[in-house]
């Protein structure tokens, strides 16, 4: 019996450690719950909403949850981000109309350094607000390791819809929609 | 013009020189010290992650890892150190860029396998050894031969005093 216990020890050791590799395999994968919850209809409350971020090209820190009340079209970005790029000057003149129906963009960078954020807000001339998520940790909140994702959020805080890839008209609709109805 | 004769003793005069070598080799000192810490970008980009890539940045290749290297450009010629260029790094990218695991949460076991692996072997150690040194002796005493009978080593004895 104890010639065993080894034999059978180690092989229970090499699938613990087996066990923990594909676990941090799926870990590191990017969270889809948020996804799968807006495809059945259910609007998840938008996550890490309390969290402080500091303001972008400004002083301070502000939460998503700061604009509650408002319509929010929560952008990630970043200057290294092509798409990024193209999206900004539409989201720009959309902020335009979204303003007169209470309503607002908010981009916030991923990991990008501020001094390239900054020059990108001049070079875009975005007048939309914008926070900074240095370490990565609110954009993973949302799922978001790919740039540019929006998400549509309504005035009770709620995440009605979502874009992962570059932003499209029928997305900014909806939100505009949902801006001039509640 | 005459010059003017130096009446200072001999002692005097050495002391000075000893003083005045003193100084150059000082300053000389704190010129290549400060050469060799001024940090370059290969050095800082082995130590980082392209924090998109999720690779060490000095074999990264992609927009965001040019940026990265060029914010830490900015920082050598700005004459910032080693450490002072981590923490702008981590200021601007979070702790990620540091490529370090978290102590916390599943980051943490890359501190704690390491150190249960160490401990299992030395525990398998343990266990085997006084085992393997009953098995040992066990060998080393069949290994040994066994004693002669008296008549046959008297017989021996006296052949091996036929030799002598």
């Amino acid at each position: 019996m104890r010639r065993r216990a080894l034999p059978i020890l180690a092989a229970l050791v090499g699938a613990g450690l087996i066990a923990l590799l594909v676990y941090g395999v799926t870990a590191q994968s990017a969270n889809r719950s948020l996804d799968e919850l807006v495809a059945r209809g259910r609007h998840p409350v938008a996550p890490e909403s309390s969290r402080a971020l500091p303001v972008l090209g400004g002083h301070g820190v502000r939460p998503l949850a700061a604009l509650r009340g408002k319509v929010v079209v929560l952008n990630f970005w970043a200057s290294w981000c092509e798409p990024c790029q193209v999206e900004a000057p539409l989201l720009e003149r959309f902020q335009a109309r979204l303003l007169r129906h209470g309503g607002t963009v908010l981009g916030v960078t991923y990991l990008d350094a501020a001094p390239d954020s900054e020059s990108f807000l001049r070079r875009y001339k975005l007048t939309y607000p914008n926070l900074r998520d240095n370490a990565g940790t609110f954009a993973h909140a949302y799922g978001t390791n790919q740039l540019p994702e929006s998400f549509l959020i309504d005035r009770s805080g709620r995440i009605v819809a979502l874009s992962r890839g570059e932003i499209e008209a029928p997305f900014l609709d909806n939100a505009l929609r949902l801006a001039e109805s509640s | 013009m005459s010059r003017r004769p130096t009446n200072r003793p001999p002692a005097a005069r050495s002391l000075l020189l000893l003083l005045l070598a003193c100084a150059a080799f000082a300053g000389a000192t704190a010129v290549a010290a400060h050469a060799a810490a001024r940090p370059s970008l290969p050095t800082i980009e082995r130590q980082v992650m392209c924090v998109t890539c999720k690779i060490p940045l000095n074999v990264a290749q992609s927009v965001q890892a040019d940026r990265e290297r060029a914010f830490i450009q900015r920082l050598i010629d700005e004459g910032r150190s080693e450490p002072a260029i981590r923490r702008a790094l981590v200021a601007q990218y979070g702790p990620a860029v540091l490529g370090l695991p978290s102590a916390s949460g599943f980051d943490l076991s890359a501190y704690l396998v390491p150190l249960a692996v160490v401990l299992a072997l030395l525990g398998v150690l343990l266990a085997l050894l006084p085992r393997w040194r009953r098995r040992a002796r066990a060998q080393a005493a069949l290994a040994a031969p066994a004693p002669l009978p008296a008549k046959d080593s008297a017989r021996l004895d006296a052949d091996l005093a036929r030799f002598d």
